[in-house]
């Protein structure tokens, strides 16, 4: 073959060749393809359709399943177990998605800067996020601990009264949204820096120019700039904790009585504990009808705000 | 480089960095507690010494270093098929024509919005017809390839130069040879956004291992970690140790290749 890199003096019989080899390789890509292939949609569409069989029946994991047609989605939507998972949901998701968003493009204005330490900040900041969230639920089990935790230790110190914590009803799903913070704002926080160094000088320099203050050039620069960041953010994080299980479990196991039951925590409940996996089936489902929605409309913004 | 002056920021700064730490920092200290110092009310907030009982209880008695092991192998498993797996497919889908790959090609990143709840029954029933409920082939078989690894690889490859790939061509190579000494070298940075998310996937998954796995030999770290705080809840010097334990692995990766982490977390965020 007379053909050198980096030259054009190629064999003629060398490139009719190649193109040759270029229309015949269907085999070839097949082959690079199909493990790929044949586990990602062997393990997603094949279930997705199952799954929607399932929730049209009556289901225990073990016996054959019995047609039942509707029967699921409508005691799921008369279950008032249900309807308290969505409304813990919903109340966390409301809480965690402002917060954590909100939270991270502040802690990211303030760490958009050069000076000493900048770098430990910005790890201390970024660190919780990739502490698993059983790790995270045991350790704050113990520092929540109502007898032996840190933090009534530090109540009792300061002349405060001591606290219940995770067995108090009143408090648990706020400590979870609380933990989510602390782990989860990190992530906000890296994503709005990479965010920020998209920011146009020419423009905040400009808008100097023409008088603008910090708040004015935030307003008017940077926050329009960081739009399609922050919607796929507010995406991002309203769709975990849409799903926010692991937590839960760890910490408090749906209670205390049941106030801390959210929707994935009922569908795991009723698929392998009480082993009615066509009723979980369909709360499923609407889990995800809701999160597909969720996401074609923020998408849709998202790509609005892009252009 | 120029030291820089003193920013009225640190004010702000350091207080919000300790607040992120803090918990870590307590994680770390309370493990070398001993259980008496613990027990007492109000419990010590500083230890009198260092006391390595947990980390002795949790080591000899306990599973966790067969739970270790467990979670390092599916871990392991994962991240070396997500980079051949991934890459493979990525490749083909990047450079080579074949009928149905536009199609196919939709239809996997279509599945990256399937959440996890949908699928996970059938998933386990499918474990079950294949006999691997309870090993750690049940957890191994999911994660071999995501729909993620495959899309990011693509769009590297897409985003690379043909000429040094046509020069090999043209020289009579095959498409593998070119993507493992021509491509691969140059793709360090989707190769390490994958290895770094397969492994912060896999490592710190718990829903999975609880619904695939019965027995506490074959419990992953996360899971047996859980568990095991269920049923020592009173050792709590000893429940951290093995928490130490769970975490470490994933703090020295990101301490290490912290920018590696940090790119692929945020370029995850910028592109997806």
């Amino acid at each position: 073959m007379a053909s050198v890199v980096g030259t054009f003096t190629v064999d003629p019989r060398a490139r009719r060749a190649a193109k040759r080899r270029t229309r015949n390789e269907g085999a070839t890509a097949w082959a690079f393809v199909s493990p790929s292939v044949l586990i990602i949609l062997g393990l997603s569409v094949v279930p997705v359709l199952w799954s929607l069989l399932l929730s049209f029946q009556s289901n225990d994991l073990v016996s054959p399943s019995e047609w039942v047609g509707l029967a699921n989605y409508k005691a799921l939507a008369a279950d008032p177990a249900f309807g308290a998972a969505v409304e813990h949901t919903l109340i966390y998701t409301a809480l965690y998605v402002p917060l954590s968003v909100v939270g991270g493009l502040a802690i990211a204005l303030m760490l958009d800067r050069r000076i000493r330490f900048i770098g430990l900040y910005r790890t201390l900041v970024f660190v919780p996020f990739v502490v698993s969230a059983a790790a995270q639920g045991v350790l704050f089990s113990f520092v929540l601990d109502p007898e032996f935790g840190a933090a009534n230790s530090l109540l009792h110190k300061l002349g405060l009264p001591a606290q219940g914590f995770f067995s108090d009803p009143g408090q648990a799903l706020y400590l979870l949204v609380g933990i989510s913070l602390w782990s989860g704002t990190g992530f906000c926080v890296i994503v709005y820096l990479a965010g920020l160094q998209g920011v146009p000088a020419e423009l905040v320099e400009a808008a100097r120019i023409d008088g603008a203050g910090r708040i004015g050039v935030l307003r008017h620069v940077v926050l329009p700039t960081l739009a399609p960041v922050t919607i796929f953010l507010v995406l991002f994080q309203t769709i975990i904790a849409l799903q926010v299980f692991d937590l839960v479990f760890v910490t408090t196991k749906g209670g205390p009585l049941g106030s801390t039951t959210v929707i994935v925590y009922f569908i795991w409940e009723k698929a392998f504990k009480t082993f009615t996996a066509g009723y979980s089936a369909a709360a499923a489902y609407a889990l995800a009808v809701a999160l597909l929605v969720i996401g074609l409309t923020l998408q849709f913004y998202r790509r609005r705000a892009a252009r | 480089m120029k030291r820089l002056p003193f920013s009225p920021w640190h004010l702000v700064l350091a207080p919000l960095g300790l607040l992120f730490a803090l918990p870590l920092v307590w994680l770390l200290v309370s493990s070398v507690m001993s259980n008496a110092e613990i027990n007492r009310f109000p419990p010590a907030l500083i230890p009198s010494g260092l006391k390595l009982d947990g980390y002795r209880f949790v080591l000899g008695n306990a599973l966790f270093p067969r739970w270790f092991l467990n979670s390092f192998i599916v871990s392991a498993v994962a991240v070396t098929a997500n980079l051949v797996l991934g890459s493979l497919g990525g490749y083909a889908f990047a450079r080579m024509r074949f009928a149905g790959s536009k199609v196919l090609l939709g239809l996997m990143l279509a599945t990256m919005v399937i959440p996890f709840q949908l699928t996970m029954i059938p998933t386990f029933l499918v474990m079950k017809q294949l006999g691997l409920i309870d090993t750690l082939g049940a957890l191994i078989i999911p994660s071999l390839v995501t729909p993620f690894s495959v899309f990011l690889f693509r769009q590297f490859f897409v985003s690379l130069p043909r000429e040094l790939e046509e020069a090999a061509w043209l020289d009579g190579c095959g498409r593998l040879r070119i993507l493992v000494s021509v491509v691969l070298p140059l793709a360090k940075p989707a190769l390490s956004t994958v290895a770094v998310l397969t492994f912060l996937s896999t490592w710190n998954d718990l829903t999975w291992p609880l619904i695939a796995i019965n027995h506490d030999t074959n419990y992953t770290l996360q899971l047996g970690l859980t568990t095991f705080q269920g049923q020592h809840h009173t050792q709590w010097a000893a429940v951290m140790a093995g928490n130490v334990i769970t975490v470490l692995p994933v703090l020295l990766g990101f301490l290490l290749a912290q920018k590696a982490f940090i790119r692929s977390l945020a370029s995850s965020g910028l592109k997806g």
